[in-house]
């Protein structure tokens, strides 16, 4: 099947983690998900985080530069969900019989394992997060993943100016640093 | 140079903040100085892992929230499906026959339907309001007045709103409170406020949907935890008539309601909940409602929308039953709900002093 431009649209406003995309993706596809997830022993819940999963494999290889996408969204999102949850089942064993099959499916294998690294370097981030304490947390939150600015968080921390905010946030950084490396090397 | 600033100066370097002359001298800098070098390179991988940190973050969050409205809205819906393959396998094979005799269930039903809405006086779809409220901003600025004027910051991000409120209260000293499920709903964030005005921030613990249960826990250094609670928890039914009060965040104050036992099921029988007769209204969702000696009978969470006065709580009974499975699965949360209450016997208004103090406001931010 051919793969529309409004489809190629899509994909590249997925990787700017852009709300109307994920909608009309979500909408799209996650019955179809939540079909086979629930058809093959798996829960609701199973369902949506296989689903979420899928759409962060597909946000990575939106945002990666040489990605091409070679199919429509609705099959590679299939295929990337039935590879994870396959794995998922092994895993716990409760594999019992195969798991059914009724879509055309893609080679999915390689971008789950890229997945599997850069969640791998997501975790270690997080856990380095959740070891630092607050305010430091929020602080760094606050500038890192909700974009404000030093003077917003100046007022939102009770900090006197936006430069005594950004030392502080320079400490914690420097912290965090240092969490995040011990952590990089175990993992 | 301090550690921190080290780290200032790197950032600058990296996000290419710095002007040509200042970068130059860095450059330089850098070239000698084998340390400096590999600090360079070392927060230069750092710090692109901050940022795809923040970027995976604002991704999954705008995951969640998609999940949610579409869930709210119908467009997505729950299967509740439980098949197992040979459900399905029995499926492939009778699909034809269920297809047929679905469409003539199905017209039928619509026949039937289209029946009794021609004949049928009109009748309100869902007779039930929940009482959870919505928060104008006249509110939420005498709400940070207060807060200030008794000396406290309020920790709520000046861009994120509080859409909605409820009460709740605390059922473990660690920390633990309760609330209704649906005064949650959709929360991103959830801080609780004291009735001296002082905030902290929570996190979901769990919630039940069906028995409109669910557990915050406060997760804020500034939180002190209570030795002990005055009031205790008790599975035993009230008896109708047995007189009941609860105090509840229906404005932005705490506010004390008194009333009775006025039947010992809910809406439609519900076996769950029970109907009191008590002045209720939004933001009273999530309240405790108390019998005569301090005890928790049940949680506030609904009235009638067609009657006056008619208000539903949760029993208490189910709270017990939820912290139970709870436990099942996770073994490190730790609720202790206290069985007697140290307040039995003394007079309402020295029960309330004692008891206000650990009813919080639930302010929620949808994101």
């Amino acid at each position: 099947m051919a793969i529309t431009d409004q489809e190629l649209g899509v994909f590249k406003s997925i990787g700017n983690n852009d709300k109307a995309a994920i909608e009309a993706v979500y909408k799209e596809n996650y019955s179809l998900i939540q079909y086979f997830v629930t058809n093959n022993n798996g829960t609701e819940d199973d369902a949506r985080d296989i689903f979420q999963e899928a759409m962060m494999v597909l946000y990575e290889k939106s945002r990666l530069p040489g990605f091409e996408l070679t199919c429509q969204i609705r099959t590679y999102l299939y295929s990337v969900c039935r590879r994870l949850w396959l794995k998922k089942l092994q895993h716990s064993r409760r594999i019992e019989t195969k798991v059914e099959n009724f879509d055309q499916i893609v080679q999915v294998e390689e971008d789950i394992e890229e997945h599997d690294k850069l969640n791998l370097q997501y975790q270690t981030m997080r856990t380095a997060m959740g070891k630092i304490g607050e305010p430091c947390k929020s602080l760094i939150e606050a500038f890192y993943v909700h974009r404000k600015n030093m003077l917003e968080i100046a007022g939102f921390f009770g900090y006197t100016n936006a430069d005594n905010a950004k030392n502080q946030k320079y400490k914690c950084l420097v912290r965090l640093k240092k969490l995040f490396f011990a952590q990089y090397k175990n993992a | 140079m301090e550690q921190f600033e080290l780290a200032e100066v790197v950032e600058r370097y990296l996000t290419g903040e710095m002007g040509p002359e200042e970068k130059h001298a860095f450059e330089e800098m850098r070239k000698n100085n084998p340390e400096l070098d590999q600090t360079v390179v070392e927060y230069h991988f750092f710090l692109e892992q901050m940022g795809r940190y923040g970027e995976i973050r604002r991704f999954k969050s705008n995951l969640y929230d998609t999940h949610q409205t579409l869930q709210e809205s119908g467009e997505i819906k729950e299967l509740q499906l439980t098949a197992g393959t040979r459900i399905v396998n029995m499926w492939n094979k009778y699909r034809r026959v269920v297809a047929v005799a679905a469409s003539i269930a199905g017209i039928t039903a619509l026949f039937i339907s289209g029946m009794m809405t021609i004949f049928n006086p009109k009748t309100p779809f869902r007779d039930i309001e929940e009482l959870r409220r919505k928060v104008s901003n006249l509110e939420k600025q005498s709400s940070n007045q207060r807060a200030e004027f008794n000396k406290f910051k309020t920790k709520i991000a000046p861009g994120s709103d509080v859409k909605f409120g409820g009460t709740s209260f605390m059922i473990d000293p660690k920390g633990y409170l309760v609330t209704s499920a649906h005064v949650l709903k959709g929360a991103k964030k959830i801080y609780v406020q004291s009735i001296q005005g002082e905030d902290f921030l929570a996190e979901i613990v769990h919630q039940d949907a069906n028995s409109d249960i669910a557990f915050i826990k406060i997760n804020d250094q500034d939180f002190e935890s209570p030795k002990q609670l005055p009031y205790g928890f008790t599975r035993i039914q009230t008896d109708l008539s047995e007189a009941v009060y609860t105090l509840g965040f229906p404005k932005d104050e705490i506010v004390y309601n008194e009333g009775y036992l006025s039947a010992r099921t809910g809406l439609e029988g519900d076996t769950m909940s029970c109907q009191i007769t008590i002045t209720a209204n939004p933001g009273n969702s999530g309240g405790p409602i108390f019998n005569k000696n301090g005890e928790v009978i049940g949680i506030l969470n609904a009235r009638q929308a067609s009657a006056n006065g008619v208000v539903f709580a949760t029993k208490s009974k189910n709270i017990f039953q939820l912290i139970e499975t709870l436990k099942q699965r996770d073994k490190d949360i730790n609720i202790k709900l206290r069985n007697t209450s140290s307040i039995k016997g003394i007079n309402r208004a020295q029960q309330v002093k004692k008891v206000q103090d650990h009813v919080y406001m639930v302010k929620v931010i949808l994101g």
